[in-house]
């Protein structure tokens, strides 16, 4: 078999005219900005001051003009990649956009419902109004769906450990030598002759299941105390303050480099400290229901009683892997790196809730609650933290960046995680040794990690920008 | 205002210490002792001749006795090996267990000795903190005027099209921690595979001789990731101020637009990203770490990395104090900075 070329039969059209787009999506651009210091005077118009159109602003449209196009023909090698029947005509685009289907319909569900019903979503439809907010959210849901398709076996062309004899190093669309198996290595073999692009599929369900909860589990940590340290202030706001500047100031590849080492996960440090973090998610939601609802006992203690149930399950699972069933168990390398990642990120959100129920409880409404008579405990949660809701949203999404990128940087110094991990971190520190030669085994996994944290800061962005609006 | 110093001074020493002491205990696991003994002596030492290796050196001793040998408020450890040979924390070279002093501790000046680089800690540090400099350096001289006239340039039209634009870039680069960013410029300029060749890949050279060739890419590479963030903080305090009611008034008095901003709008726009860029200095030290590893830079983050990966216990102690003290004073000005440029804030 021959050989595929990047973009197959379509390339011949479709190359060029990419390149025009481009060039003209440059010079437009360029123009608009450096053209936009040139303010042009105002005309009086009638009883009107009226500035005419600017060159500045025939840029801005010819700007946007070609910048459509070039998403037009950036869709075109998609839809015909997957339109047409032959893995030659395909290309290389073709055949990956072709491996992406399932992604791709999803996607456009999930944006379809999500404009359709926008208004009956709250902060969450708000989102749509924003360019910037939708682009990161279809970032964010692209490697979300590529993932969980990826460990679902859907997209994956091949095993990410399995070697194949004579692939070692081969460029991105070399046919495979050996029969059975998916005809083409699709984005090339790296070092060990493993599929480069299989690793980066698999490498996104590595991060999608850790950085998220990884996150979460840090705001747990963070709210339950940083709530507490500003209402009560005093001496458990200094010692609480000290601890949070006390982590902050270790610097975090020196606390990686002592903490995730086979060592130190055979002392059962790891253990310890996930069972003291891991405690606290349980704390919170039994605070949270308690104090709402001790008034009606019934109410009360049925939520207790699942919270308490369920999450004692999962604790005993998670921290100690004495799970009672059998059906929760964590590997001991992957508990390191996630009570790692968890301990670094908390005391930064626990200067982040201080902060704002600092500021939040001195409002009338919490004064009003205290005179009604109400709990602290009910107050900090039921009355500050909804109102701190919008910050903490945002940061949530660029936090679960920062853990994406801690992930990686404890990948690419070869912490914790297998050294057959197909993580991107990792991925990248192999390839980055051949880079002089090989450019295909380390770019994809970087572009990956460099796009999902992008499409979190730029969710964030438009996440702030509608949040501000009301 | 030197209470205040005194104080910050005083939280800063304890800091110092709890960080200090738990490296200690870290690194003073037994797994870790074993990984020592191991790797100094022979790999193939029984149990018991780790424990009497660990024990002669004084490993074995309780921890915080062991802390406070390290720290100098303890006298140092004395033992005797099997020969009869009297060893200890304070006897090397030319000095012998009569005239050894019995104190050998950080107060006394006395860091240790690197098991992996055979070296004495303090020296070790001097050395590789000199290269790291020279690289910090020139990180600053990039990215502090570049992240500032992006900040300022987004942030006095809030909205334009020049603000958007670099806004985007200012996103792009807070996105792109420094080990991607740093795979991709070396695969663009310095990869024989696209054949640009305008840098070298490697930075081992610039040690000794640095030149743009060889210096560039690892100074543009950290100077990237934090100048986002810079610049995000400085177009935020631009555009608050550019709100201000004074602005207003000069702007309806009749005062150009570019005075405005050179001479009314900056000074107070920069208040807010001088504290960012002291407080960057912590992440830079990541940076530093991931960079140097990658160009093969042999400065203080490559030493960490080596200290750390061989538990190599006294050096892996002296780089900490050092970089958390580079944190803490970083912070201790950024506060002291912030009252002086600020006059609202007053400090009793």
């Amino acid at each position: 078999m021959e050989p595929l070329t990047w973009t197959g039969a379509l390339g011949g059209v479709l190359n060029p005219a990419l390149a025009l787009a481009c060039a003209a999506f440059a010079v437009t651009a360029v123009a608009q900005i450096v053209l936009s210091l040139v303010v042009t005077q105002p005309m009086p118009q009638g009883n009107e001051l009226v500035a005419p159109p600017s060159l500045a602003d025939h840029a801005g449209t010819a700007a946007r003009w070609s910048f459509g196009a070039i998403v037009l023909i950036v869709l075109a090698y998609a839809v015909g990649g997957i339109v047409l029947p032959d893995p030659q005509a395909k290309g290389i685009v073709g055949l990956v956009s072709t491996r992406l289907l399932p992604v791709w319909i999803a996607l456009t569900v999930l944006f379809a419902v999500s404009i359709t019903f926008k208004r009956r979503l709250g902060l969450y439809g708000k989102l749509f109004d924003s360019t910037i907010g939708m682009i990161g959210f279809a970032l964010v849901m692209f490697w979300v769906f590529a993932g969980v398709f990826g460990a679902m076996d859907l997209i994956v062309t091949h095993d990410p450990l399995a070697q194949i004899s004579g692939m070692k190093n081969e460029p991105p669309g070399t046919p495979v030598t050996q029969d059975g198996v998916y005809p083409y290595y699709l984005l090339g073999g790296d070092n060990l002759a493993r599929d480069v692009f299989t690793r980066m599929i698999v490498g996104a369900w590595e991060v999608i299941k850790i950085a998220p909860f990884a996150t979460l589990f840090a705001f747990m940590v963070g709210i339950t105390l940083g709530l507490p340290a500003a209402y009560y202030g005093g001496r458990l706001d200094v010692f609480l303050s000290f601890l949070a500047n006390l982590i902050l100031a270790f610097p975090v590849i020196l606390l990686f480099y002592l903490l995730v080492t086979p060592e130190i996960v055979a002392t059962g440090i790891p253990v310890y400290m996930a069972a003291v973090l891991f405690i606290f998610p349980i704390v919170f939601l039994v605070i949270l229901f308690n104090s709402r609802f001790f008034t009606q006992p019934g109410k009360r203690n049925l939520y207790l009683g699942v919270t308490l149930v369920v999450g004692l399950w999962l604790y005993l699972g998670i921290a100690w892997n004495a799970d009672p069933l059998g059906i929760i168990a964590f590997p001991p390398n992957l508990l390191v790196v996630f009570v790692s990642v968890v301990f670094v990120n908390s005391p930064t959100v626990f200067r982040i809730v201080r902060g704002i129920a600092m500021d939040i409880k001195t409002r009338d409404y919490v004064a009003a609650a205290q005179t009604r008579g109400e709990g602290p405990w009910y107050i900090m949660l039921w009355e500050i933290l909804p109102n701190a809701r919008g910050p903490l949203i945002v940061d949530f999404c660029l936090r679960i960046g920062y853990t994406t990128i801690l992930l990686g940087t404890l990948g690419f110094f070869g912490l914790g995680l297998s050294p057959e991990s197909p993580d991107w971190g990792s991925t990248i520190n192999e390839g980055r040794k051949l880079l002089s030669i090989y450019l295909h085994p380390a770019l994809p996994p970087a572009f990956a990690l460099l796009s999902l944290v992008l499409g979190l800061n730029l969710l964030a962005d438009g996440l702030r920008e509608e949040s501000l609006k009301d | 205002m030197g209470l205040f110093i005194l104080r910050r001074l005083g939280v800063m020493i304890l800091t110092a210490l709890c960080l200090t002491f738990i490296v200690f205990f870290l690194t003073n696991l037994y797994p870790n002792l074993e990984k020592l003994a191991k790797t100094q002596g022979n790999m193939r030492m029984t149990d018991e001749e780790v424990v009497r290796w660990l024990d002669v050196r004084g490993y074995l001793e309780p921890l915080p006795v062991k802390y406070g040998q390290w720290l100098g408020v303890l006298p140092g450890y004395v033992g005797e090996t099997a020969s009869g040979q009297v060893t200890g924390r304070c006897i090397s070279g030319e000095l012998t267990a009569d005239t050894a002093p019995r104190f050998c501790g950080v107060l006394q000046g006395d860091w240790g000795y690197s098991t992996v680089f055979r070296d004495g800690v303090w020296d070790i540090v001097i050395k590789r903190l000199a290269l790291t400099g020279k690289l910090m350096f020139w990180v600053m001289l990039l990215m502090v005027p570049a992240a500032l006239i992006i900040g300022v340039l987004a942030g006095m039209r809030e909205g334009s099209k020049m603000d958007r634009s670099l806004s985007t870039v200012s996103i792009v680069s807070t996105a792109t921690p420094e080990y991607v960013s740093g795979v991709i410029l070396i695969a663009v300029f310095a990869s024989s595979a696209v054949g640009l060749r305008w840098f070298n890949g490697t930075a081992t050279g610039a040690m000794e001789d640095a030149t743009f060739r060889n210096f560039f890419l690892p100074v543009f590479t950290i100077a990237l990731y934090g100048m986002g963030y810079i610049a995000r903080m400085t177009r935020a305090s631009m555009a608050e101020v550019m709100t201000a009611q004074y602005i207003r008034t000069a702007r309806l008095k009749g005062v150009s637009f570019r005075n405005v901003v050179v001479k009314h709008a900056l000074r107070n726009a920069l208040i807010a990203p001088f504290t960012v860029i002291m407080l960057q200095f912590p992440w830079l030290l990541n940076g530093v770490v991931i960079v140097e590893t990658l160009f093969n830079y042999k400065g203080f983050g490559w030493t960490l990395v080596q200290a750390a990966g061989n538990n190599d216990i006294e050096l892996l102690l002296g780089v900490s104090v050092v970089s958390v003290f580079v944190v803490l004073i970083t912070q201790l000005i950024s506060d002291i900075g912030y009252v002086y440029l600020n006059p609202r804030i007053r400090v009793t």
